[in-house]
């Protein structure tokens, strides 16, 4: 029983289909895995669409990373012109051809120099492509357009025929080969090659929207795979082709409970004291000259100062300009830039198509790795698309940013439209934080007033601070509440002098009114001073009085004693005589 | 054959072994030249199954395929050969 069961699974091991990595940058995560191994893949799409490029970045990533040689058989472009044509994106064919790693073979068929004269079949063609397979052990082939063959030779019967034995034959030579096609008008090809590649078929297409051209990719059909079915723009620059899956279907990124200061320690202060959270989105809106991209930059001055790679993508300024008007508030960016922390990133967003932008965005993301970045400003990113592009672009954005932990903030410009605190863009559902800064304009000048209008899962003021830009930086100050309302600017000066006034005011009375106290203590003292003195003087008075007193006393009884001695002394004298 | 003197025809016939198409076309050329420009010409036959690398070098691709050498312009059939009028155009040996 289990020995069956185990047969059972070998036999579905074998089934499932072997996949052949492509190495092009995207391409083999929509696939989950690449293009069937051993299997021919249909490539299609109108002229320009990137077909040979995309083809022949197969046989070059295949032969530089996965070391399987590849054999390239153009029916369009002569072999040298196609070493030129690529060697801009990089691509060395004839170090690669030297190397036995690729073989190059150009088939030329015009019908105006062959004349056909009866039955004939494609044998030459099976004995080059065997030949060139052969001697060079490859592993990877591109037929490269192989509907060529349709202009240059009639018999349409023998070709169909013919077409459909070599991809027979292709296969049992379990080499991976994509055939590029031409697309028709009703059809993915013009001459119906679907017909014969079941396997897998991948359509491209170059679009023109607003004058901004989005090259596009999309599988049709991967029989017996799992693949992504949306449309996935791609990139062709100087590293070849990026395909960008952007669409993460979970919600299921990590996310960090670590703030990040902003810079501003007011601003911390009102973000529960310690700032956003790492890897989250932020959006700072405001009318024009709030002191968004100062705001923006400071944040990313504070990351590069504790030592974190940043990106300034700027759609609006040039980063000279950014660095030289940072400088008037205080921060120079500068030094960052030459310590290899902080990249700028300009471009206007018009010059590629919303799409690219994000592929450029997430390619930069790639190879810097940061840990902050700022879009500066969203707003311009509408010029290339709709609306609903840009937000769906942006949640993209945010997606795959809180996948790799980025922190991000975004600025927006909003019109003062007065009522309405919705950004252009239709993002502030979608960040996690959102700082308004607003023009505040009163008594005959402007103030700019910053609100918290969320911040998910921190506590956060709610109140609006005054939001000052001076030449030592970026503050906040309170705004004075009171019973004339909420005042700014030098309103709120004049309300704190005034009151500075009424404080001195009443400063000044009660010091006056102790002065007083003192003054009558010290009246009062003096007088008590002046009756203790009389006091004392009458005291003394009276007891010199009692001394002398005492003192007559006692003189009168001691002159009385001395009298009455001396009487008696002299009666005795008398007595005698009695006579004097 | 006259291989002393030079010939007026150089053809080069590609064939792929021993195929129909091939074997057919082998005995119209012969047959053509022969009956046309007998012993003016030198018909050179070469199998590509052991001369693989021919095959890029000549640029074929579909066959059998011969060659017109000489006289210029050279000229590229495909084909049996079985369409005698066509081949005989082709080798500027119209009746």
């Amino acid at each position: 029983m289990s020995n069956r069961t185990k047969k059972g699974l070998s036999a579905l091991d074998n089934r499932t289909l072997k996949k052949t990595l492509t190495g092009i940058t995207g391409l083999d995560e929509i696939t989950e895995g690449g293009l069937p191994a051993g299997r021919p893949t249909l490539v299609c799409g109108g002229t320009g669409c990137g077909k040979t490029l995309l083809s022949l970045e197969f046989l070059v990533k295949g032969a530089t990373l996965y070391n399987e040689p590849g054999v390239f058989m153009a029916f369009e472009e002569k072999a040298a012109e196609l070493t030129t044509n690529v060697a801009s994106l990089g691509f060395d064919l004839e170090k690669l051809q030297k190397s036995k790693m690729i073989k190059l073979d150009y088939v030329h068929i015009d019908r105006s120099e062959v004349e056909e004269t009866g039955e004939y079949d494609l044998g030459g063609l099976f004995i080059r492509l065997g030949h060139a397979i052969d001697s060079i052990g490859a592993k990877r082939v591109v037929l490269d357009t192989i509907e060529n063959i349709f202009s240059g030779l009639n018999n349409q019967g023998i070709l169909r025929a013919e077409i459909r034995r070599l991809f027979q034959w292709l296969k049992d030579k379990k080499v991976t080969t994509i055939i590029t096609g031409e697309q028709g008008n009703e059809t993915l090809t013009r001459h119906g090659l679907e017909e014969y590649v079941s396997d897998c078929v991948i359509l491209l297409d170059h679009r023109i929207k607003n004058q901004i051209s989005t090259r596009i990719l999309r599988i049709v059909k991967y029989r017996g795979s799992i693949h992504g079915t949306n449309e996935y723009p791609f990139l062709i620059d100087a590293d070849g082709i990026s395909v960008l899956p952007i669409t993460s279907i979970r919600l299921d990124s990590k996310v960090s409970s670590k703030r990040v200061p902003t810079g501003i320690r007011a601003l911390d202060t009102m973000l529960g004291g310690e700032g956003f959270f790492r890897g989250s989105s932020i959006l700072v809106s405001g009318t024009a000259g709030t002191g968004k991209t100062s705001l923006a930059a400071y944040f990313v001055n504070e990351a590069c100062n504790r030592g974190e790679r940043c990106i300034f993508f700027a759609f609006e300024e040039s980063p000279y300009q950014i660095i030289r008007n940072m400088k008037s508030i205080g921060i120079d960016m500068e030094d960052h830039v030459k310590n290899g922390l902080l990249h700028f990133h300009a471009s206007r967003p018009y010059l590629y198509g919303l799409e690219m932008q994000l592929v450029e965005i997430h390619k930069i993301i790639q190879k810097v790795k940061p840990t902050t970045i700022v879009l500066d400003p969203i707003t311009n990113l509408a010029n290339a698309g709709s609306v609903s592009e840009v937000k769906s672009m942006l949640i993209r954005l945010i997606d795959f940013l809180q996948g790799k932990g980025v922190t991000v903030m975004f600025t927006a410009l909003t019109l003062s439209t007065g009522t309405s605190e919705q950004t252009d863009e239709g993002v502030s559902s979608i960040v996690d934080a959102w700082l308004l800064l607003r023009d505040i304009e009163s008594n005959g000048e402007r103030n700019r007033g910053i609100y918290i209008m969320k911040s998910r899962g921190m506590r956060h003021s709610n109140q609006v601070r005054e939001f000052l830009i001076r030449d030592t930086g970026l503050d906040l100050v309170d705004v004075y509440l009171g019973p004339e309302g909420v005042l700014f600017g030098s309103a709120r000066e004049t309300q704190q002098l005034s009151e500075a006034a009424v404080v001195a005011v009443r400063t000044n009375d009660s010091s006056r009114r102790n002065r007083e106290i003192g003054r009558k203590q010290k009246v009062l003292a003096s007088k008590i001073e002046t009756l203790q003195e009389e006091f004392e003087s009458a005291k003394e008075e009276l007891s010199r009085a009692s001394t002398e007193e005492e003192l007559r006393k006692d003189i009168f009884e001691k002159d009385r004693q001395t009298i009455s001695k001396k009487r008696s002394e002299a009666n005795k004298q008398v007595k005698p005589g009695n006579k004097r | 054959m006259e291989k002393a003197i030079k010939p007026e025809y150089i053809l080069r016939l590609f064939v792929t072994g021993a195929t129909p198409n091939s074997v057919r076309a082998i005995t119209n050329i012969k047959s053509i030249c022969e009956e046309h420009v007998r012993g003016k010409y030198l018909l050179e036959i070469i199998d590509l199954y052991s001369h693989q690398e021919m095959a890029e070098l000549q640029q074929v691709v579909a066959v059998p395929m011969l060659v017109k050498i000489r006289p210029l312009p050279s000229q590229k059939l495909i084909g049996d050969m079985s369409d005698n009028k066509k081949v005989l155009e082709a080798l500027g040996l119209t009746v």
